[in-house]
């Protein structure tokens, strides 16, 4: 009877009598979702026009992370000033990230067109580990702080009063989720307007016919491992700035699996709202749930389960494409 | 040359479906368990067997097990650490709870537990398909790490929250713990090894085999012929997170003396996915390919600079270590995507028509 009360009752009973910390948690919990549905974004995009999981998604968050730190710090002696250090970085990065994707398409992308999705899958892993010693190779293992102020983000809170209490919104955490919508806003105009963006669809329906309608498969393949290295480092400098940056960012790569089978891995609108679903609910269930009933920690699987759970009712995940088989 | 099949006629349809169809396969099979069992014992120092010949006995049982799963019943599976945690603990239980218990029933009953968390687990194969099912096998790994964890019952409420494997003995020698001798532990984790092989290479030779195969190419169609899906899928996780949960315990008892949760956690898994892939999907001896491979592959790197007269930092060659790994991994998908098994499929291949070309 204890145990289902707990359970059952408890929780609820918390969250009406102090609604402004049920807020609060609702908050941190859309924040981290934002983050998930942006690296979920970066897979989606590459599973769509190459059927490739993309396994390294998380490592080039790192990686686009620690080039930009590194180049700034590199680059004050010389400029003298935080701020055009950052607007030289910014590009520099970017050229980086540009490098990164021509040369995973030609070293190799190119040599495996036509294998098994499996061999791809593995081949990506081997990207990561690549990255991860090459990262800890030059730029070194240890943490680094995020160049917060000299990109301009601000860094204060906003508070609130709701309900006769009290909500503490950090400013980089609306910037966070501001700069997530602006990304996903140009994203969704850019795939469905512009001609390039055609072109990546069309790759992700039928590889031979967009070929034969004179689509350049490598030249997509370069593109959208380049705008998956630009959603990496939007979502670097966003979870740099809220945590630092270091290797330990990679495990969030494995927060955004269970968002890709909740949203569907073909689709962009499943990213963001298996996302933010999963952000919200691991972190309610963690703080009403998980702690009182588990000891705690019971982020690590808890979006893993919620999604098999969900999967057995739609296989193909929320959003994705039905799984149509013929013998 | 050596593989020269001319007199070796087939007469009936058993002798061309036997083990060796071909006798130089024996005779190859012979002399490598000769250089297992006699000459390596004649010459292995401590530090050999401890980071060379057991791990990577064990590390081929636990790349056999999921290559039961993946390779043969073609459900990919990124949660066999976890399953070889599950078998870890078991086995610590069964001999803490029933301390007289041979050390050897204890092992193969602590398999049960794992194939019995396996077929759990193995459940949403049955709806779940491709990548979809690889993350969901994740959600094993995450949960049981974590659970190991959080169990208190299953450490025996240590402090250290780790488990730690106590001296046993098998009619007075002395196997696990402390005082054992490494070669004592090798011998018998080589001999389970032979044993579960040999039943593996029986298994997937036989009706249950075949039925994982038909599943692999084509599990609709394969239903479509009769085959009964969820018997097939369930049983091969059964016995693939069977062999893995023996694996599992062995890498304890017999290898590491003693484990914490964080053991069992996702980077085991990947090495064990990356053996069983560069070995060879869907072959018994690639599993072993692949872990000399991998695991030797760092152990001769940290070795080279030294031989080379250079002198790099530890962290540096670490880094190094890891880079090197990752893109020879990509280099041999590139250079052959089946696996270091069909590599000597195709040496031997040559080797039966030399010197002719075709």
């Amino acid at each position: 009877m204890e145990t289902l009360y707990t359970v059952f009752v408890d929780p609820f009973v918390q969250m009406f009598e102090v609604p402004d910390f049920f807020l609060q948690v609702l908050w941190e919990g859309l924040v981290s979702g934002v983050l998930y549905a942006l690296i979920a974004l970066g897979f989606v995009l590459i599973f769509k026009s190459s059927r490739i999981f993309n396994f390294a998604q998380g490592i080039m968050v790192v990686f686009a992370a620690l080039s930009l730190v590194s180049l700034h710090t590199f680059l004050v002696p010389f400029v003298g000033n935080e701020f055009v250090a950052a607007a030289i970085a910014m590009p520099l990065t970017l050229g980086i990230m540009y490098a990164l994707a021509m040369s995973v398409e030609r070293v190799v992308l190119r040599p495996l067109i036509g294998q098994p999705d499996i061999i791809l899958f593995m081949a990506t892993i081997g990207i990561t580990m690549f990255l991860i010693g090459f990262g800890e190779f030059v730029f070194g293992g240890e943490n680094k702080v995020m160049i917060t102020e000299a990109l301009g983000i601000p860094t204060g809170a906003i508070e609130f009063e709701p309900f006769g209490g009290f909500l503490l919104l950090e400013e980089k955490d609306v910037f966070a989720v501001v700069m997530a919508i602006v990304l996903v806003i140009s994203l969704l105009v850019f795939l469905n307007k512009s001609a390039m963006g055609r072109a990546i669809r069309a790759l992700g329906d039928d590889h031979t016919a967009a070929l034969s309608v004179g689509i350049s498969l490598s030249t997509i393949w370069v593109l959208v491992w380049f705008i998956a290295g630009v959603i990496a480092l939007a979502t670097g400098i966003v979870w740099g700035a809220r945590a630092g940056v270091s290797f330990a960012l990679e495990v969030i790569a494995y927060k955004a699996l269970p968002v890709l089978m909740l949203g569907g891995l073909e689709s962009v609108s499943g990213a963001i709202i298996g996302g933010i679903t999963i952000g919200i609910l691991e972190k309610v269930f963690e703080i009403y749930w998980g702690q009182p009933l588990f000891g705690g920690n019971t982020e690590t699987w808890f979006a893993f389960i919620f999604a098999l759970i969900v999967l057995l009712f739609r296989p193909q995940g929320l959003f994705g494409e039905k799984i149509i088989e013929r013998v | 040359m050596f593989y020269r099949t001319s007199g070796q006629f087939k007469t009936t349809y058993e002798s061309d479906q036997a083990l060796f169809p071909i006798k130089q396969d024996m005779v190859l099979l012979v002399v490598i368990l000769a250089v297992m069992y006699v000459i390596f014992p004649m010459f292995a120092s401590e530090f050999t067997y401890k980071a060379l010949l057991v791990p990577v006995l064990i590390y081929s049982l636990a790349s056999l097990g999921l290559n039961i799963l993946t390779g043969y019943a073609g459900q990919l599976s990124l949660g066999t650490a976890g399953f070889m945690g599950v078998g870890a603990y078991a086995c610590y239980k069964i001999t803490t709870i029933f301390p007289e218990v041979n050390i050897i029933i204890a092992l193969f009953l602590s398999g049960f537990f794992s194939a019995a968390v396996g077929v759990a687990f193995g459940l949403p194969s049955l709806r779940i398909k491709g990548f979809y099912l690889a993350i969901a096998t994740l959600a094993s790994q995450f949960f049981l790490v974590w659970l190991f964890e959080k169990w208190a019952w299953l450490y025996n409420y240590n402090s250290s929250g780790a488990i730690e494997v106590r001296t046993m003995d098998i009619f007075g020698l002395v196997v696990t713990g402390p005082n054992a001798s490494p070669m004592v532990q090798y011998y018998f984790v080589l001999g389970i090894v032979s044993v579960v092989t040999l039943a593996v290479i029986n298994l997937t030779r036989g009706r249950y085999g075949r039925t994982w195969k038909a599943v692999r190419d084509m599990d609709i169609a394969a239903e479509l012929v009769g085959i009964n899906l969820m018997r097939a899928k369930l049983s091969a996780f059964a016995v693939s997170s069977y062999i893995v949960g023996i694996a599992g315990a062995l890498m304890v008892f017999f290898w590491k003396g003693a484990a914490e949760p964080n053991l069992f956690d996702i980077p085991m898994s990947f090495q064990i996915v990356f053996i069983a892939i560069i070995g060879g999907l869907g072959s018994v001896m690639g599993n072993f390919l692949g872990a000399i491979l991998i695991l030797a592959l760092p152990v001769v790197l940290s070795l080279l600079p030294e031989l080379l007269g250079l002198s790099i930092g530890s962290a540096t060659m670490e880094h190094v270590n890891v880079m090197v790994v990752g893109s020879l991994i990509i280099m041999f998908l590139i250079v052959e995507p089946h696996g270091l098994a069909r590599f000597w499929a195709l040496i031997r291949e040559k080797l039966i028509i030399w010197p002719f070309p075709h």
